[in-house]
């Protein structure tokens, strides 16, 4: 078998029905062969968004996603998408073709050192140089990016080697890594201690962030806060762990959350901190007396224990779903009637205000995002890119049922939304569902030929653009670091018609400059079979806090 | 601060290095030497290194290392539990008038001659990173043209092993 051929076989048995690729020449034999495959490979318009529909699709299926680029530069353009895809532990493999072996190191045509550049943030990566390994690789390649803590795995292969026969073709089911075994039970020992902790706890918070997601332990987590009768708090990714309509649940946390979180979160004494690295992000603005409160702290890697937070009382190194069920194991029950009145005060004293008053004409994002949230179903998957509109959707959509809440967290990549939202349309297409893509007319125009592959498969995708001519986070930032009128390079000058864009794309496009417009127009797309774009005037001075 | 030494197993593949020295270097680490060589398996290598870290600095870096897919085992090889050795070679300024001096030093030190040349001797030294420094302390007033260590190596004493 010629293994060009065998590497799609390996991907079959991995289960792998959709890649998202872009061809080329070191790719020339496996796209040959590909032709022969069950596998379906979607075309991208530029391999920057590759990575993005694998992780959209991941994130949705919890499957692994798989994007495809060829040597040089289309290996080097999925490097933000597989960065992205590790600052949030999203499960994805990406396949680069490589010049032929004789010719690595010559600085030959198209010829890049992917493998080097991208060690920083890959889970694990491999250069293939026998294509008899191939099996092996790519099988510990799935392996290493679904298990423990997800992330993405590279697998840079020669393009003589694609075209080389083998005879006697091996395939590998176990998979053995003595360097790799991720512990999924919690420690005995530390969970008895953290069952004592918890119950002498007075005012004790649930810090829940994407662990608990990745490790779909949500229901155990909502059993765990119910029995316990501790409020939870979630990080940005940890956006849906938690239903938002749940007496318990107590915001979102962090230097973007709600103001009445973080000072929840200055008022505990224990901090339970579940799938969450306690980040920069996270721990702005609440951790000014962690002094006096104390951390157990569950993640299922130990290095991310002790890493952002010297004084870990109490570590356990595990599976988020397994150590709920651990710490569930125990009577665990307790009161805390006080705790949760002092919360009541807080939340009167922090009240989320809408800016409702607010005199600046166009759309106010926030009562949108909240509105929107009432009219959609209980399974929508909202994709959030960055900037202003992530933080709005974030914080005013409400996550409650089975909806989903996707975003590029970690690594705060613009023009994230789209692909990704692609990406789970093309994991749902057996079951269609509502999906949204919150983005900006900055990340929009970042990534606006995806809007073709979107077009091209007639995706139920709608597209919820937020547009105030501004690369709003950044010029908020200007204005709160250096005063008003420091604006930089943060006006988007140029007027451009996205109806005429979304015309072009044959999409149907809806332009609002009122609440009401917003919101007769995104009901009117929810009701339309393909994708949409709902473009929102909002006022540039309307800002995030 | 103080210094460590670390002691790693790692499988013996393509690109291993890299990934541990751009670890150290991304995430900031300071590294004071690194040595790297076969084992009995050929599957596999061996590499110690000195890192010079905090205690919670240290927990990291080996929290990181296995991390790493291709690392198998870290242990520090602490004082006492471990033989630990540095290789040094010497080049020292000697003409007739101080050879002999420089040479009775170094049997002192039980440091051999590797090379004699007119103005010149090579000298090769083998300890603890303490001793080779006193014996450098020692042959410095005679002039040191240039000297190069290997950069500590070593292993567990007795039953313990990092295990192949």
């Amino acid at each position: 078998m010629i293994a060009a051929k065998l590497i799609w076989k390996c991907l079959e048995r991995e289960n792998v029905t959709t890649i998202f690729g872009y061809p080329g020449g070191a790719l020339l034999p496996m796209y040959e062969a590909l032709r022969q495959s069950s596998i379906e490979h979607i075309l991208v318009r530029n391999e920057q968004a590759a990575p993005h529909y694998a992780s959209g699709y991941a994130r949705e299926s919890g499957k692994v996603g798989v994007c495809l680029a060829t040597s040089g530069p289309g290996a080097t353009n999925l490097v933000t998408g597989i960065a992205t895809a590790y600052l949030d532990s999203i499960p994805i493999v990406a396949l680069t073709g490589q010049v032929n072996r004789d010719l690595i190191g010559t600085d030959a045509f198209q010829e890049a050192d992917i493998f080097g550049a991208t060690t920083p943030f890959t889970k694990h990566s491999y250069l293939v140089k026998d294509p008899l390994d191939l099996p092996r690789i790519i099988r510990e390649a799935f392996h290493i990016a679904s298990t423990g803590r997800p992330g993405p795995v590279l697998i840079d292969i020669p393009r003589d080697l694609q075209e080389e026969n083998i005879k006697n073709v091996k395939f590998v089911d176990k998979v053995n890594i003595r360097g790799y075994k991720p512990t999924y039970e919690g420690h005995t020992g530390q969970v008895r201690r953290a069952i004592r902790k918890i119950k002498s706890s007075k005012r004790p918070v649930i810090y829940a962030g994407g662990g608990v997601r990745l490790s779909y332990a949500q229901d155990e987590l909502l059993k765990f806060a119910e029995d316990t009768g501790i409020p939870v708090i979630t990080t940005l990714m940890g956006i849906g762990a938690f239903p938002e309509d749940h007496p318990l649940y107590c915001g979102v946390v962090g230097s973007h959350g709600f103001e009445y979180s973080n000072k929840i979160m200055e008022h505990a004494d224990l901090c339970i901190c579940i799938g969450a690295r306690m980040s920069d992000r996270g721990t702005t603005n609440n951790v000014a007396n962690m002094n006096n409160m104390e951390l157990i702290h569950i993640d299922i890697d130990p290095a991310e224990i002790g890493k952002n937070i010297n004084d870990t009382n109490i570590p356990i190194v595990g599976d988020a779903k397994t150590v709920l069920l651990e710490l569930m194991s125990k009577d665990i029950k307790k009161d805390t009637q006080d705790w949760l009145k002092t919360i009541e005060m807080i939340r009167e004293d922090f009240p989320i205000l809408f800016d409702a008053n607010t005199e600046l004409d166009g759309i106010n994002p926030k009562l949108l995002f909240d509105a929107v949230s009432d009219i959609v179903p209980d399974d929508t998957t909202l994709v959030a890119d960055v900037g202003l509109n992530q933080i709005w959707a974030a914080l005013y959509f409400k996550i409650i049922k089975n909806r989903r809440f996707f975003t590029s967290g970690g690594l705060g990549t613009m023009a994230y939304a789209i692909p990704a939202a692609a990406g789970v349309a093309f994991a749902t297409r057996e079951h269609p569902k509502t999906i949204l893509a919150v983005c900006g007319d900055g990340s929009f125009q970042m990534c606006m030929g995806e809007l073709g592959v979107i077009a091209e498969h007639h995706l139920p995708v709608k597209i919820i653009m937020i547009n105030n001519h501004k690369l709003g986070m950044v010029r908020q930032q200007q204005h709160d670091n250096y005063g008003k009128n420091h604006y930089s390079g943060t006006d988007i000058n140029f007027d451009v018609d996205f109806m005429e864009i979304a015309k072009a794309y044959a999409i149907k496009g809806y332009r609002a400059s009122t609440n009401e417009e917003a919101l007769d127009a995104i009901k009117d797309a929810l009701a339309q079979p393909g994708p949409t774009l709902v473009e929102c005037q909002v006022n540039e001075d309307f800002i995030h806090i | 601060m103080e210094r460590h030494c670390l002691s790693l197993l790692v499988e013996n593949n393509f690109g291993v290095l890299a990934r541990i020295s751009g670890l150290f270097a991304r995430r900031g680490y300071n590294i004071d030497s690194l040595t790297v060589g076969t084992t009995q398996d050929d599957n596999f290598s061996r590499i110690t290194m000195t890192v010079t870290a905090d205690e919670q600095t240290l927990e990291q870096i080996k929290k990181q290392l296995n991390k790493l897919i291709n690392v198998i085992k870290v242990i520090e090889l602490k004082q006492g539990e471990a033989i630990r050795r540095e290789l040094v070679f010497i080049k020292v300024k000697a003409n007739d008038q101080t050879r002999s001096r420089v040479v009775e030093i170094s049997n002192l030190f039980r440091a051999s001659v590797v090379d004699v040349a007119k103005e010149s001797l090579v000298l090769e030294i083998t300890g603890t990173l303490s001793k080779v420094d006193a014996f450098l302390n020692m042959i410095e007033p005679y002039g040191i043209i240039e000297f190069v260590r290997s950069g500590v190596t070593g292993l567990q004493r007795g039953k313990h092993q990092i295990g192949c």
